[in-house]
């Protein structure tokens, strides 16, 4: 290990720490799809200029990038040796999902930082774009069986050469997409957060110099993989093992399996995924890239002090058998990653929620449901209401989980019901909490929501990509499973109606005065519900958070 | 003395409550400090008010800085107070826009100030553009209440979805409740805050509930007891957006007082470094458990629209934009397990504090860096609890804590906790200035209450700053501040539409509408002004963009297209280095401001009539650690320094309420207002 003097090294790290945050709050700030702005589907940082691992990475960004991204940088440079000429003010952009992570939606911007004619790292921007071609409106295709269903494929090309815009670039991308003026403006946000981090670096290094700041980096990337060192220490040794089920790939309806057998053995740690499911056909694949970057998303939720750099990886051995589910090969579809990447961290909870009950909660509600309900305009305008839905939390030692929260992978808000209704031709009747929805348990498993909405338009199409339809979130350590998710429409008697693939739909027709009715899951509950203090009862049944009546 | 010429600031903290009196006749002043009586804040106010001469029948206006409000919120002691939603609604509150407390971990709850039994639903819908879809079913509303009130309700706020859009709804409630609500605390969410976003409406309306009985009462209280002390002016009372408002609007809009002392804070700070001929400052409140920074760029102040004052509890209502970071006197200094020497965010408060209060805490504070390194004066500690402060406890905790894990001796470890404290205080100066965009090199830094002046001088350097500027009573900026206040009522309506297609004219028309209704606010109750004035915003951006810009447009070129639009680029030039051609732009709010301007007094009444020389001012030398070496330091009496006196670091001027650290390589000037300019050599 590097030796550094203890008090220029904590300076440092908040320095490179402030830089990323900034090109997070930058891009956040100016841009033009709420998936970005709001919705904070985006990440920035520093990565090896060697090996793209990750040194430092804003902390504002959606947490499923912080592993992500490293193989994104790797990508790159992979095709910059094979290009052979790069040089300072080239920025590289791409979304292959099958070549550094995630799914078609994010695309992202990489540029080299060069220091004294060396390249010193990379910056690194991600973003989540509105509509990148493909079947469906905003790209959650959930019956694609190819991935070029599900959209433009962008391998690692150069926007920029020597900091001089290629064009030709710009007029594929927008030609592209069905919103080529949001695609414009989050790709130039993209771009100005890259060019403030380079000024912030140049800045930085000018106050420290360029090998000082370079031995933190290294420093800090070795202390993350000592203090992983002693977290998995900390642990017993042992084997502990749990799988969890996906309702269906929304081709074939037939459940399909993670299973996850963890070891602990002294400093060191392995996630064996060996009995998953084999890839499937529908778009629930995905990349290794992006299942190594879940389980970093994982370890950091239970060990939430470990840094966000590749360090913390050294002691982890990831085993993912090839062509499984966790593995997918090109052009097996990926758009709904988000789903599969959410089970994988479930399953990484309950085992160590079996190893060390404290440090693990139970599995939060597990899917993003991302619903959309699209029309024309009298004018013949198309219009698309689109968002991603809340649910509960797990128990975890501490106490309850909570309610109404984000998912594990993702720091996302919810638009306000009227910036929808007023954009919108819908009325929401319900936004409230589902009761009974969380995991019982010494602490439960906080609520998910019910969210139901009237068409006011003549007639409209809705989608849904979720999961959790057949199997609830469970509890740990003795608790119960929160209650499934559950999306309902007319079943045109008077009566509701759900999916044939449960939770999964596309092209439901709706008319006038319709609703569909979304209900989703709680989180598990975590310990036995016998030992659940009895005030805490009281006020479940007092604040109608449990309901004796009508348990679903 | 003339009848009634005397004004007096009292900023009622969480420790001390500070007083300043004015005679604005004859330019007199006097500054009290008196510790804070806790749950009984009125006891400290008058305690402060009988150590001066003053009598209060011969006051014209006292201005208040309160923490009762905030207190209240952050330690959840509010009244039990009821909502009443639109039918399927009366979750919205507890399910906040979906959020979580920290990003990792998943673990942390919200409990909302209003619980589930005390929310109820009523038949009632408006839709976005304003349409009544379903009648406000009023015996619903009257049972309602009615459980509401046989639960124990002392207060109730209504809040209906899109009631921005129309308020209707809202209001025949309000007319409804007043004939069955046995009090006056009844709140309707768009009366507060007439704007687009649900959530943050409702939870804006909940605090104002939730707070309107105590903050009531407590005024009450205070007025009853100003009474019988024979006071007979005006009671005014602090708003977090740095104006004031009076009491009786104060006890409708108690939420408008949740940040209400530290603004004051501000306000004075702009007005002194005004006077001082600085434009362009950044205020630093240290206190025992954050720093808090605000930026005052061109003389002026920053708001902010919205602020959360704890997880879910956010507050939409403009306030001076403050930032604050967990590093503050108390705050633990500490090795994590990755070897990285940490400060805070753990903290050690005022109660039982850094390690030399001897007061049961064992882990090292900054405090006790800075006491170890003789910048603090061990022997006077500040706030008169304690006689001393052990210097060798401090050494020893620094050392077991800090020094032994890392390598170091006492003293090398108390100055690596200096220089990594003063980095993440550099960060958050940083965070207002440079990703703003403004330049460093254009502004100083203006320390208030206690512990800021202690790091300034250090701050120039590693921020890159101008010069800092110390006010001459630090201590009390805060309540000097209430005596400069305007007085300010800010207002907003949701507009939502794209500027092409706006009817200017109703536009227009409605922002002046707003502004009488503001002006007519300021009130006739007998407060002189010297000027009123109205401010206009619009919240604009490109079509597709979710965040705003606050784009100023003078009143009479609301109705002007060309005009609105040219201000938006310019505003948009500023934040984002360039604007965008051929994209429809929104307006999506319409804030108007009604400002009286209270009568200025000339901040040269604060400087010292005489003096002495540096030479005069030394009351003792002190060894002092400082750029890696000690220095046997001249410590100076601050106050008794004469205008224009130089003093050369490295040096200590202490005063009562505070200690400036003039560091090696810069020197400290009194200004002609009794300020201390401090600036490198």
């Amino acid at each position: 290990m590097s030796d550094m003097d203890p008090i220029t090294l904590a300076v440092l790290k908040g320095r490179l720490e402030q830089i990323a945050d900034e090109m997070d709050a930058t891009l956040f700030r100016s841009a033009f799809n709420p998936i970005i702005a709001e919705a904070h589907d985006a990440s920035h940082g520093l990565y090896h200029a060697e090996t793209g691992e990750t040194l430092i990475q804003g902390k504002s960004g959606l947490p499923i990038f912080v592993g992500a991204m490293a193989y994104a940088t790797k990508a790159v440079i992979d095709k910059a040796r094979e290009d052979g000429n790069l040089s300072d003010g080239d920025v590289y952009i791409f979304n292959d999902p099958y070549d550094g992570g995630t799914h078609l939606s994010d695309f992202k911007l990489i540029r080299p930082y060069f220091r004294d004619g060396a390249l010193f790292c990379w910056i690194a921007s991600v973003g989540h774009w509105h509509d990148v071609g493909g079947n469906v409106p905003g790209n959650y295709n959930p019956v694609a069986t190819e991935s070029f269903q599900e959209g433009m494929l962008i391998p690692p090309v150069k926007l920029y050469s020597g900091g001089k815009l290629n064009p030709d670039i710009v007029t594929i991308l927008s030609a592209n997409s069905r919103l080529p003026r949001s695609v414009y403006g989050d790709m130039n946000g993209q771009v100005n957060a890259l060019q403030l981090g380079i000024r912030r670096l140049d800045a930085l290094l000018d106050e420290y110099s360029g090998p000082t700041v370079q031995q933190a980096l290294t420093t800090l990337r070795d202390r993350g993989a000592v203090l992983m060192r002693a977290r998995i220490a900390g642990l017993p040794d042992g084997t502990w093992s749990a799988t969890d089920y996906l309702d269906n790939d929304g081709i074939t309806d037939e459940q399909m399996q993670i299973t996850l057998k963890v070891t602990v053995k002294g400093e060191e740690l392995t996630l064996d995924f060996t009995g998953t499911s084999a890839q499937c056909m529908g778009p629930l694949n995905i990349s290794r890239s992006t299942a190594e970057a879940a389980c970093y998303v994982a370890l950091k939720h239970v060990f939430p002090d470990v840094p966000a750099n590749g360090g913390v990886l050294e002691p982890v051995q990831i085993d993912l058998p090839e062509e499984s589910l966790l593995c997918a090969k090109a052009p097996r579809p990926v758009g709904g990653y988000t789903e599969t990447i959410l089970r994988l961290i479930d399953v990484v909870f309950q085992c160590f929620a079996q190893a060390a009950p404290e440090i693990a909660p139970a599995p939060a509600y597990g899917t993003i449901n991302a619903l959309s309900i699209s029309g024309h305009n009298p004018g013949g305008q198309r219009w698309v209401m689109f968002s991603f839905f809340g649910g509960g939390h797990g128990g975890h030692s501490d106490g309850d989980g909570l309610n109404h929260g984000n998912a594990p992978i993702s720091t996302a808000t919810i638009p306000p019901l009227e910036i929808l209704e007023s954009a919108y031709p819908v009325k929401f009747t319900q936004w409230a909490l589902r009761p009974n929805s969380g995991g019982e348990g010494e602490y439960r498993g906080g609520l998910g929501a019910i969210y139901e909405i009237e068409l006011l338009a003549d007639d409209a199409q809705a989608f849904l990509f979720g999961e959790r339809g057949r199997t609830p979130p469970p509890g740990v350590n003795g608790g119960g499973a929160a209650l499934r998710n559950r999306f309902t429409f007319p079943d045109g008697q008077g009566g509701w109606a759900e999916p044939p693939m449960t939770s999964k739909m596309t092209g439901l027709k709706l008319t006038k005065g319709q609703r569909v009715r979304l209900e989703t899951p709680g989180g598990g509950g975590w310990g036995n519900p016998a030992k659940r203090a009895p005030a805490l009862k009281e006020q479940d049944q007092r604040l109608g958070y449990v309901e004796t009546k009508d348990k679903a | 003395m003339t009848d009634k010429s005397t004004v007096i600031g009292v900023d009622v903290g969480g420790t001390f409550t500070d007083l300043f009196f004015l005679d604005e006749s004859t330019g007199a002043i006097d500054v009290v400090k008196v510790p804070s009586t806790r749950g009984r804040e009125a006891d400290g106010f008058l305690d402060g008010l009988s150590r001066n001469n003053t009598r209060l029948a011969e006051v014209g206006t006292i201005v208040h800085g309160t923490t009762v409000g905030t207190n209240a919120l952050l330690e959840r002691k509010g009244a039990k107070c009821g909502l009443i939603t639109s039918e399927g609604f009366r979750d919205v509150l507890e399910m906040r826009r979906r959020d979580r407390p920290a990003t990792w971990g998943l673990r942390g709850e919200y409990t909302p100030v209003i619980p589930r039994d005390m929310r109820m639903e009523v038949p009632e819908r408006i839709l976005a553009d304003g349409t009544i879809d379903t009648p406000l079913d009023h015996d619903a509303l009257r049972a309602a209440a009615q459980t509401l009130l046989d639960q124990g309700a002392e207060a109730v706020v209504v809040a209906f979805v899109n009631a921005y859009a129309n308020t209707a709804h809202e209001e025949e409630a309000l007319q409804v409740l007043a004939e069955i609500w046995p009090n006056e605390h009844l709140t309707a969410a768009t009366r507060l805050l007439p704007e687009i976003r649900e959530f943050e409406r409702s939870s804006t309306a909940a605090l104002n509930g939730y707070l309107q009985p105590v903050v009531a009462s407590y005024l009450d209280r205070l007025n009853t007891r100003l009474g019988e002390e024979g006071f007979g002016g005006d009671l005014l009372i602090v708003q977090s957006n740095g104006g004031v408002m009076t009491v009786d609007t104060a006890r409708q809009l108690p939420v408008r007082t949740a940040l209400s002392g530290p603004a004051a804070g501000v306000i004075a700070s702009a007005e002194i470094a005004a006077a001082a001929g600085f434009e362009n400052v950044i205020t630093c409140d240290m206190g025992g458990t954050s720093f808090d920074v605000s930026l005052i760029a061109g003389g002026e102040t920053h708001l902010a629209a919205q602020t959360s004052i704890d997880f879910g509890m956010v507050v939409r209502s403009p306030m001076i934009e403050i930032s604050t970071i967990g590093a503050g006197g108390g705050s633990i200094a500490w090795v994590d397990d990755a070897g990285i020497l940490q400060i805070g965010p753990e903290s050690a408060g005022s109660i039982p504090g850094p390690v030399a209060y001897g007061q049961g805490n064992d882990r090292p504070t900054v405090t006790d860096a800075n006491v170890v390194l003789g910048r603090i004066n061990a022997d006077r500690p500040i706030g008169g609890k304690l006689d001393r402060l052990d210097v060798e406890a401090s050494k020893a905790a620094i050392l077991k804590h800090v020094g032994e894990p890392l390598g170091l001796d006492a003293i090398e470890a108390a100055a690596a906790i200096l220089k990594v404290a003063n980095a993440r205080l550099a960060g958050a100066l940083r965070l207002v200035s440079i990703e703003r965009g403004y330049d460093p090199r254009d502004f100083s830094a203006l320390p208030f209450g206690g512990g800021g002046a202690l790091h300034a001088g250090a701050l120039i350097g590693e921020v890159g700053l101008k010069s800092a500027l110390v006010p001459r009573y630090p201590g009390v900026a805060s309540a000097l501040g209430c005596v400069i206040a305007d007085m300010r009522h800010d207002q907003v309506r949701t507009v939502n539409g794209i500027l092409g297609a706006l009817d200017t004219d109703a536009l227009a028309a409605q922002a002046r509408a707003m502004g009488d209704e503001g002006l007519a606010l300021l009130g006739d109750g007998g407060i002189s002004f010297t000027g009123r004035d109205l401010l206009v915003e619009l919240d604009m951006s490109y079509l597709g963009q979710t965040h705003t810009v606050a784009v100023p447009v003078a009143l009479d070129a609301l109705s002007d297209r060309d005009q609105i639009k040219a201000a938006f680029e310019s505003t948009y030039d500023t934040a984002f280095g360039s604007h965008l051609e051929n994209v429809a732009i929104r307006v999506l709010n319409l804030r108007v401001s009604a400002i009286g301007r209270r009568p200025k007094f000339d901040l040269r009444v604060l400087a010292p009539t005489s003096g002495v020389t540096p030479e005069d001012a030394i009351a003792s030398r002190r060894q002092m650690y400082a750029d890696g070496g000690w220095h046997d330091t001249p410590v100076y009496d601050r106050l008794a320094l004469a205008v224009g006196s130089v003093v050369a670091g490295p040096a200590i001027l202490e005063q009562l309420d505070t200690t400036i650290i003039v560091e090696p390589g810069q020197n400290a000037r009194v200004d002609d207002f009794g300020n201390i300019v401090l600036a490198a050599d």
